[in-house]
């Protein structure tokens, strides 16, 4: 099967552009991503279905060979239509998290935060622990410009 | 293809049509409350009829497909009615039937009936469509618009109300699900490319011939795409992250539902696709990884809601251990403990969904004396828990020591680790279960840290005494009249149903492990499959 270099070139470079927008914390960058990454796949199923040929309409004096491949292009259409319905959700929820949050990035989770702390909330870990202050004390090089005064031993 | 002349397979396409009909009307009837209900109930009621007598067509076995609009397969679309399809079917539907009435009874105690939640029911529809969809599913890409469907309500049923958690913890399932979905479609593509047909039948024919090499890649970039639905372990964290926000009944129906979708596709991989287990050893370091951090994941959980949400992901590994073991035993096993963890983990998130209606919240720390105020309740979250713990007599005790059996039987190395693995999990369930039930249930409300006025009230009035506490409640919190007033008849009855279908599972174990080792064979030999869609004499093997 031959492929068309150009396309490849093409679907590769949407491929990276999609997956490094996907990877920020923005969430219209992460939109912008899905949708480069959408077209990107597109291309490949296109790819997918072979060289180019004939419309595929019936007509008795052509040989089977000669038709280009339906199907992905049917695949294609729908996989549109899916990327666009989930755009246009995807625009719903950025925007009511703007109004709520007046933030266009994803934001953490409260109790997922508060169950990673917990153990440090357990008094029996939390009190013995003497505050280690030889860092302080050792620390006679303090960069001479900055704050002389400060160091304990200067 | 067996040209039946009218069988209930016939009417398989009307399971997923007959609910997205319903959608459209409940959406148009969006402002007439009661009218929406009933349209809904309705279809949902019809569609399980429907599903019943495929399941009583195929009980004994036997494939049927139905081909659509009239082009043969492997061109057209078709839909494949085999044992396993309508059992994943009927059990899917007695769910979501059970959670709608759930949701109904929800809706209509609460009173909202000039709520944002109109889309609720037409959402709800368009979900079991999908799934729906994804069970009957007969060639690749209509695997891929039923996942689709069912995520793209899903996104819609997780963001209902629009509030600031459920707005957060929609953003990260949503792109998550996009990405996944956008992996399965570029593996839809490679396939298309390497083996020029999308229809799973004609796949499990020309799959074979292709080479080893772009095999592993296919069958690698599938099961990652189906990984992901089906949170298992790398691909996990997005679902306890993303379901205990959601309204009680949604993160109940998703529970059983979605997660068992990726599940059933897995399946479909690895027996119809890419027969042979040649993945075999690493999903089952994966199974064991699977179950380990999601269970060490609950046990560090105070929220009972996000506690169920780790289980969840954690028992999946049970599921993936039994496809990986790959024998007729674990495989048998695996369809039984399918429907098991539906029923009981929806039950337990229905519960949960009723504890923190009466308590006020879901937290462990805030909860007690659960048992002495509502002892049904305790009643509907004891079963189901046992149930989820694997303790004996119970279906998750049978499904476990049939993976047991079917690990041992295995006898590899990893496999005697992996069961080892699934017994200490279980272990780690019940401790999981028994912190939430010696807080919540079987503690004072009073040794709780900040309980909830709505708890203390409650066992101050039971004994007795007058107390004015909170000057804003009604008196019908108090105590008894509390229950009624905080946990709709409807709801129990509901979740009450669910438990019980979850006892029946126990009680009904005989025929159905019967009926699943058969589905199991009938899964490990592809040419059932391939001819029942093809026609007879083209099955390879």
């Amino acid at each position: 099967m031959s492929t068309n270099i150009t396309l490849l070139i093409v679907m590769g470079v949407l491929f990276a552009v999609g997956i490094y927008l996907l990877l920020e914390r923005s969430l219209t960058r992460v939109l912008l991503g899905i949708v480069v990454l959408g077209n990107g796949v597109n291309l490949l199923i296109l790819s997918a279905g072979g060289r180019r040929g004939e419309a595929p309409l019936y007509r008795s004096a052509l040989d089977a060979q000669e038709y280009s491949d339906p199907l992905p292009q049917a695949l294609i259409l729908t996989a549109i239509v899916i990327t666009f319905a989930v755009t246009a959700f995807m625009l719903g929820i950025i925007y009511r998290s703007w109004v709520i949050s007046r933030a266009d990035v994803v934001a953490d989770d409260d109790e997922d935060l508060r169950v990673s702390q917990q153990s440090t909330f357990d008094f029996e870990e939390d009190s013995p622990v003497p505050e280690d202050t030889t860092e302080f004390e050792g620390e006679d090089a303090e960069p001479a410009g900055n704050h002389p005064e400060k160091g304990p031993h200067a | 293809m067996i040209d039946a002349p009218l069988t209930a397979v016939s009417f398989a396409p009307l399971v997923v049509a007959l609910p997205i009909f319903g959608a459209a009307l409940a959406f148009i009837l969006r402002r007439k409350r009661r009218t929406q209900r009933l349209v809904t109930i309705a279809v949902l009621v019809i569609t399980l009829c429907l599903e019943a007598w495929m399941l009583a067509t195929v009980w004994g076995g036997g494939t049927y497909s139905v081909t659509l609009g009239g082009w043969a397969p492997p061109f057209g679309i078709s839909m494949v009615v085999d044992g396993f399809s309508a059992f994943m079917l009927v059990v899917s539907s007695i769910v979501s039937l059970a959670v709608l009435l759930y949701a109904t009874s929800q809706g209509m105690a609460d009173g909202d009936e000039d709520g944002p939640v109109s889309i609720f029911h037409p959402a709800y529809l368009i979900l079991v469509a999908g799934v729906s969809n994804a069970f009957l599913a007969g060639d690749l890409f209509n695997l891929y618009v039923g996942f689709e469907i069912l995520l793209t309500a899903s996104y819609v049923l997780l963001t209902l109300g629009g509030t600031t958690a459920r707005i957060r913890a929609g953003t990260t399932y949503v792109v998550v699900s996009v990405a996944s979905s956008l992996l399965f479609l570029i593996a839809i593509g490679m396939i298309y490319a390497a083996a020029g047909t999308v229809n799973m039948a004609d796949l499990a024919v020309k799959l074979p011939e292709i080479s080893p090499g772009t095999q592993t890649v296919l069958h690698v970039m599938l099961l990652v795409a189906f990984g992901i639905k089906a949170a298992v372990f790398p691909l996990s964290f997005w679902l306890p992250d993303s379901y205990p926000t959601a309204p009680a009944p949604v993160t109940a129906v998703f529970a059983g539902l979605l997660t068992k979708v990726g599940v059933y596709a897995i399946i479909r991989t690895e027996t119809l696709l890419f027969p042979g287990n040649q993945l075999s050893e690493p999903l089952m370091v994966v199974a064991g990884l699977t179950m380990l951090v999601g269970i060490l994941g609950a046990v560090a959980q105070t929220d009972i809601k996000r506690m169920l949400s780790f289980t969840l992901t954690s028992h999946i590994g049970f599921l993936i251990f039994g496809v990986a073991v790959g024998n007729q035993l674990g495989l048998g096993a695996t369809i039984y403990y399918v429907a098991h963890h539906i029923v009981v983990q929806t039950s337990l998130f229905l519960v949960a969904g009723l504890i923190e209606r009466r308590a006020g919240t879901s937290n462990i720390e805030r909860l007690g004396s659960l048992a002495k105020l509502s002892p049904l309740l305790a009643l509907l979250f004891f079963v189901p828990a046992m149930n989820l713990g694997g303790i004996p007599p119970f279906s998750g005790f049978l499904g476990k020591l049939g993976l047991v059996q079917g690990g041992a039987e295995l006898g590899t190395p990893v496999a005697w680790a992996l069961v080892g693995v699934s017994l200490l999990t279980s272990l780690l369930t019940l401790l999981a279960i028994a912190r939430v039930w010696n807080r919540a249930f079987w503690r004072k409300a009073e040794d709780a840290t900040d309980p909830d006025p709505l708890l203390l009230v409650g066992v101050e009035a039971a004994r007795g005494a007058t107390y004015d506490i909170v000057a804003n409640e009604p008196a019908s919190r108090y105590s008894d009249r509390g229950n009624t007033a905080l946990l709709p008849n409807g709801m129990l009855a509901m979740t009450a149903a669910l438990v019980l279908v979850g006892v029946a599972l126990t009680v009904f174990a005989g025929p159905l492990f019967e009926f699943s080792d058969q589905v199991a064979g009938q899964l490990l030999d592809p040419n059932n499959y391939i001819e029942a869609v093809l026609g007879t004499g083209q099955g390879v093997r």
